[in-house]
């Protein structure tokens, strides 16, 4: 159990910055996942954690002792890489003890460790094969195992779900948590998928070009992003992220659509926001909008309209028959709107 | 009919030439792919081969068709101490070599698996001894060793290691590992170019892992490199260690088996007795021995070489 402090990180590669000074706190067993586009710098962050890459400034604490120059195997902390990294000449229960053997413990605690972790795995009838002979989830299933027997103080995950189908993807999202519920270690996660962070997260820290947009806990940063980054990277379908200006009427976008804007705004709003799930069938008095596309999914039916020249995604919880063409009557949620600052794309206080 | 009606037009039906049809004949194109490969194999191995074993089992000398005498070359052989000291020395020459080989080509492939400056040219370089013909390197070997215009003794003498020129190859042992270093160095950058190809196959992530899992250097070596090393160091060692045994260039040119028979080879035996001595049957015979020795070291390669369990494409749940 520990607790993990990066302090004003940055990374270069040469002449190339990576990371522009980073900051995160993470509080004893935390679940704290990285989020963010490729080439964010999220794995680097998560490999200067781990030791595997030097730091270039600032300061990375584990358990309050500042690990900057602690080799990575003296920094007590176990990695599940994107690959899984498994040893293909060991087997299963060879890969798992494979730390336990070089740190010389005696067979019997390597033994009784290895089936302890396999028991929580579930990997009791796997012990004797070799990594070729796994499945996806049960190759991830090894790599976490390999972990665990370490007993580290902080788990490194690096987008480890990425080379499994969607079906097993979910139900490997699912075990983690619960592994991280059950054994409550200090975890950092990396991932580019939102609905990873989302589902999985204490806290979330969505990084963009090196540096971080937003810190908070998931439903923090759905109903609070705080900028025009987070709004559009959190939540799936993603946000409508219309630009525009305020007139007297509302928010006029720049595809002439003019849209209801809650009464008190501070600032000059440039950009109005909302979530497809905030917007609402209005068949009397709502905004007229023309039916582009409809797409049912059963539980919810997405329907993409055009008002004036702009487009918004909408998703109504009702069964909406509407073909193309039709005009429907929508509106948007006035209180869970959001709107940005022009210029700077901060989220404007309501 | 009208004039806007398109013109009718059928698409001929050609008969194909019967040269078309000959290639489509599957018993002709099997042949026709078969044909020069078998024609170049048969010519130029399986009948050298077959007459050499053809000749080990009769007493022809040149300018004489010999008759067949059964298995009496061999028993002379048996009988033969240089015979036997060429076996002696094919055996040690093999042995010390190949170690040497892997274990400089091995240390050469880890340390050009760095990341160093220059790294191509290195490798180009490293290649070097292969490239060049051997009778050539073998010349340069022989001026390197020789008792009085020798580099080495000219270099050890003027830096003030010793008085007198060394003595490379006019005595047996030091003959014997002369000639066993000139091999070392010729063989080192096959060794070493095969070798670091296998190294790149293994994931820079295995090696993160290791680290994490608190290995050493040492460690890492032992228990990740070298054993996913093992299936292509297995097969590199089969080869050298036949082109090793076979050996005849280097031998022949430098010492000719000298001092005193002390470095024959079987290859450079077999022709001394059958091409410069003229007993073609009694030469093709010790040529024919080697046989036994180049069967082990296949039969290791196929058991050593052998699928290990772990590896790909073998289903063996």
């Amino acid at each position: 159990m520990a607790t993990v402090g990066i302090n004003n990180v940055r990374k270069a590669f040469g002449a190339t910055q990576i990371l522009h000074g980073v900051s995160v706190d993470i509080a004893d067993g935390e679940f704290v996942v990285l989020v963010g586009p490729s080439g964010c710098g999220k794995s680097t962050l998560l490999r200067m954690l781990a030791g595997l890459e030097n730091i270039t400034a600032g300061e990375i604490s584990i358990s309050g002792r500042v690990v900057n120059n602690v080799a990575p195997k003296d920094r007590d902390i176990a990695m599940v890489f994107q690959n899984y990294a498994l040893y293909p000449h060991m087997t299963v229960r060879d890969n798992m003890a494979f730390s336990m053997m070089l740190a010389g413990a005696p067979k019997d605690v390597i033994d009784a460790e290895v089936a302890k972790a396999a028991g929580i795995l579930g990997l009791g009838d796997l012990l004797h094969r070799f990594p070729r002979q796994l499945s996806g989830g049960q190759r991830q299933r090894v790599a976490m195992g390999r972990a665990i027997v370490r007993q580290p103080q902080v788990f490194l995950f690096d987008e480890p779900l990425s080379n499994l189908d969607a079906k097993l993807r979910v139900q490997m999202r699912a075990e983690i948590k619960e592994l991280h519920q059950r054994l409550k270690v200090t975890t950092v996660y990396v991932t580019h998928d939102q609905i990873e962070a989302m589902t999985m997260a204490d806290k979330i820290v969505v990084m963009n070009g090196g540096n971080i947009e937003q810190i908070g806990a998931p439903l923090e940063l759905y109903d609070r992003p705080a900028n025009l980054f987070v709004a559009g990277f959190i939540g799936s379908p993603a946000m409508n992220l219309l630009p525009g200006k305020p007139t007297r009427g509302g928010f006029e976008t720049e595809g002439g659509a003019v849209l209801p804007m809650p009464a008190a705004v501070r600032g000059t709003p440039g950009w109005y926001g909302v979530r497809p799930e905030h917007m609402l069938l209005k068949p009397d008095g709502g905004i007229p909008a023309v039916v582009v596309l409809v797409e049912p999914t059963g539980s919810e039916t997405q329907v993409l309209v055009r008002i004036g020249d702009s487009t918004l995604v909408c998703a109504f919880r009702e069964r909406v028959t509407a073909r193309p063409g039709d005009v429907l009557g929508i509106m948007p949620d006035l209180a869970l709107v959001h709107l940005f600052e022009a210029g700077s794309g901060r989220r404007l206080p309501a | 009919m009208s004039a806007t009606t398109a013109p009718t037009w059928v698409r001929a039906r050609r008969d194909p030439s019967w040269i078309v049809k000959l290639f489509d004949w599957k018993p002709f194109l099997v042949f026709a792919c078969l044909f020069p490969a078998v024609g170049l194999l048969t010519v130029f191995l399986t009948y050298p081969l077959g007459l050499g074993i053809w000749l080990a089992f009769t007493d022809t000398t040149i300018g004489r068709t010999g008759v067949w005498v059964g298995l009496e070359n061999f028993e002379y052989l048996l009988e033969d101490r240089l015979w036997w000291g060429a076996v002696f020395y094919s055996v040690f020459y093999t042995g010390v070599a190949t170690l040497g080989k892997f274990a400089l080509g091995l240390w050469l492939a880890l340390l050009l698996n760095n990341n160093l400056p220059f790294k191509s040219l290195l490798r180009a370089i490293i290649l070097l001894p292969w490239i060049v013909p051997t009778v050539l390197s073998a010349i340069a070997f022989w001026w390197i060793y020789d008792p009085q215009f020798s580099i080495v003794s000219y270099v050890a003498i003027k830096s003030g290691l010793t008085d007198t020129n060394i003595d490379f190859i006019n005595t047996p042992w030091h003959a014997r590992f002369s000639l066993i270093a000139a091999n070392i160095w010729r063989g080192i950058p096959f060794v070493a170019i095969s070798l670091l190809a296998g190294l790149q196959t293994i994931s820079p992530s295995l090696y993160e892992a290791a680290l994490l899992d608190g290995s050493s250097a040492w460690q890492r070596f032992r228990y990740i490199t070298f054993p996913m090393l093992l299936p292509i160091l297995a097969i590199v060692m089969t080869f050298s260690i036949i082109f090793t045994f076979t050996d005849f260039q280097l031998v022949y040119a430098i010492t000719r088996g000298g001092p005193v028979n002390s470095t024959h080879l079987l290859a450079t035996l077999a022709f001394q007795r059958g091409i410069a001595g003229g007993q073609l049957g009694e030469g093709a015979a010790i040529a024919v021995s080697m046989i036994p020795f180049l069967v082990v070291a296949t039969l290791f390669s196929y058991f050593a070489l052998a699928r290990r369990k772990w590896q790909q494409g073998e289903g063996n749940d």
